[in-house]
């Protein structure tokens, strides 16, 4: 059955999401990415941490398509299960930075009084770079999986924060919420319904370019080895083992890269086709 | 006072409590260390004496309160605290390494901003030809390529391969200007690259929203040259967001540099953080902390009057 065919409710709105070029693109990648993560069991020809000594530093063969790394294993295998690390890490980065995202970003945009300190805070927040902040973040609460995922959920919040706030803003003044406000309804009761609601596609457009953004982070923090331990597989931290040997086996080097580039250029593509999609004032630009 | 002062002033006061702000962002990250930062910082192996000394030296045995006021009273007369592994002050041991992190910005901001410039314009200019859509599509690939990997591939190909660049260091103390410049050329190219990309994108962005603009079809209809279209009329105008994202860049720029000058063993600012951070040195994670973060406020508040000067509406 092809798209335009489809007659179910939301055919409309998928035609419209699936025609747009970046998106359908992205979203090929990152379903690709996805799935193989989550079948890396079935789909990887071997166990990822399986020892084979006389295999090791191999090139890429029919065998091991990938080549084998210093301990002989599957590279390829291991780039799927390190998927699953790096998937996990980011879903779990933008979760929390779009939570404290929501919340900061709505009581400085809606409660006038908490506007100034919150935004000041955010504009010192943002002053650090988001690497440094992260690892200073991990230094202090100690190196771990959770520690890495909160300390790049705080790092990236205040982007979110900025885009709630400023659409906050917006929405405060529309009439609907005045009569919400005017027939009395509860505070908590018109941020839920009325703002929240309205906020879903900025909110969404944004939290992809934090999973892109926090899947270079991770890398970059496995890579210095301040991120998640060295154990893990994560597409970082092969980086970081592989670059030992880099001079006699460059695909150790070459495809946990090529891992990372593709899976954050199908963030950004989606991330660029919503935003397309949500503001048509941008698409033109495009 | 003039309407530009005022805004100068206001713009001052809004970057001293952001300022204050990071400072006391710092201060909070140190003290969210589960447990006694000293006794983490020393290791298994220390005794209590030591720790305990640690904790005075560090004046982590005052009242939260009145550390934060030594704190800041410290951050005022230009004092960041010691070191504990490099016996040295914290302002040393930072001033120390500045050079190769100051040029190693320097140069991937200027070959990201010589790079984007003239893209950006051409590709907005001959919008959805194939150059244009060439553009579009590298751009989009080159911000998802982490910078330290593009550096290791350089290395491999460039130092390693060919010889052409040194493949890790800064050269001795011995070593000439030029020379230590050498060293720079690869980790500055691989920052440059990735971070040309967003300014592309911006420069490509911005022409167009003015390309489509009354006085844009005004100039060309009373006759001028193309080129002074673009460069004259255009461009001027489409120069505050490309200089909002030049700022941008830079504070991106310093952020790579800390993973770029560890791949390429470059003694900066950023290999200093990293080292602090794996031995857990404090002081040193701090102060390079406070410092990085007041100089990007403070290019942000060179841009804003960068701004000011470039479009006088801003400034109301």
């Amino acid at each position: 059955m092809t798209l335009s065919s489809l007659t179910l409710p939301y055919a409309a709105s998928l035609r419209r999401l699936f025609g747009n070029r970046a998106i359908l693109a992205g979203a090929i990648i990152l379903a690709a990415v996805v799935l193989a993560a989550l079948l890396a069991p079935w789909i990887a020809p071997y166990a990822p941490n399986k020892l084979s000594i006389v295999n090791k530093l191999k090139g890429p063969s029919l065998s091991h398509i990938f080549g084998t790394d210093e301990f002989g294993r599957d590279i390829f295998s291991r780039a799927i299960f390190a998927g699953r690390a790096s998937l996990l890490v980011s879903l779990g980065v933008v979760c929390i930075s779009t939570v404290l995202g929501i919340v900061l970003g709505v009581a400085a945009g809606y409660f006038r009084r908490l506007d100034a300190p919150i935004s000041r805070l955010l504009d010192a927040m943002m002053s650090f770079p988001d690497i440094l902040l992260a690892i200073a973040l991990v230094a202090a609460l100690g190196p771990s999986l959770a520690t890495v995922i909160l300390a790049l959920g705080i790092t990236y919040a205040p982007r979110l924060a900025r885009i709630v706030r400023g659409s906050t803003l917006v929405l405060r003044e529309l009439p609907y919420i005045e009569a919400a406000v005017a027939m009395g309804l509860p505070t908590w009761q018109i941020l839920t319904r009325h703002v929240l609601l309205n906020l879903a596609s900025p909110i969404l457009v944004q939290a992809t370019f934090v999973f892109a953004s926090a899947m270079l982070a991770e890398a970059s923090l496995s890579f210095l080895g301040v991120g998640v331990s060295a154990d893990m597989p994560t597409w970082g931290t092969m980086l970081a083992s592989g670059r030992e040997y880099m001079n006699n086996a460059p695909w150790l080097m070459v495809f946990p890269g090529l891992a990372i580039v593709f899976s954050v250029l199908s963030l950004q593509l989606l991330g660029d086709g919503l935003r397309d999609l949500v503001d048509p004032r941008l698409a033109k630009e495009s | 006072m003039t309407k530009l002062a005022l805004a100068l002033l206001k713009r001052l006061g809004g970057m001293v409590v952001v300022l204050a702000l990071v400072a006391t962002v710092v201060f909070v990250i140190v003290r969210v260390t589960p447990g006694d930062p000293a006794a983490v910082m020393l290791g298994s192996d220390a005794t209590p004496q030591d720790i305990a000394q640690l904790r005075t030296k560090m004046g982590l045995d005052a009242p939260l309160l009145v550390q934060y006021f030594q704190f800041l009273l410290g951050i005022l007369k230009g004092d960041l605290g010691q070191s504990i592994f490099l016996g040295q002050s914290v302002t040393q041991a930072l001033a120390a390494r500045a050079e190769p992190t100051f040029f190693l910005t320097l140069f991937s901001i200027l070959i990201a901003v010589t790079i984007a410039l003239p893209v950006g314009i051409f590709s907005a200019v001959r919008r959805g030809t194939l150059f244009d859509q060439i553009v579009v599509t590298l751009t989009m690939v080159a911000a998802s390529v982490p910078s330290f990997w593009l550096g290791l591939l350089l290395i491999q190909t460039l130092a390693v391969g060919q010889g052409w660049f040194p493949a890790s260091g800064y050269g001795g103390p011995d070593t000439s200007f030029l020379e230590r410049l050498h060293h720079l050329v690869l980790p500055a190219v691989a920052l440059g690259v990735v971070n040309s990309a967003l300014i592309i994108r911006f420069t490509r962005a911005a022409m167009l929203d003015v390309l489509g603009e009354d006085y844009v079809r005004t100039a060309r209809a009373k006759g001028a040259t193309e080129r002074r279209v673009i460069l004259k009329h255009a461009l001027k105008n489409a120069m505050v967001p490309i200089i909002t994202v030049i700022g941008l860049s830079i504070a991106m720029l310093i952020a790579g540099a800390v993973v770029t000058e560890t791949v390429f063993g470059l003694p900066g600012i950023g290999n200093l953080v990293v080292s602090a951070v794996l031995r857990r040195d404090y002081p040193v994670i701090q102060g390079a902390l406070l410092v990085v973060a007041a100089i990007y406020v403070l290019i942000n508040f060179i841009v804003d009057i960068l701004y000011m000067l470039a479009d006088p509406r801003v400034r109301l």
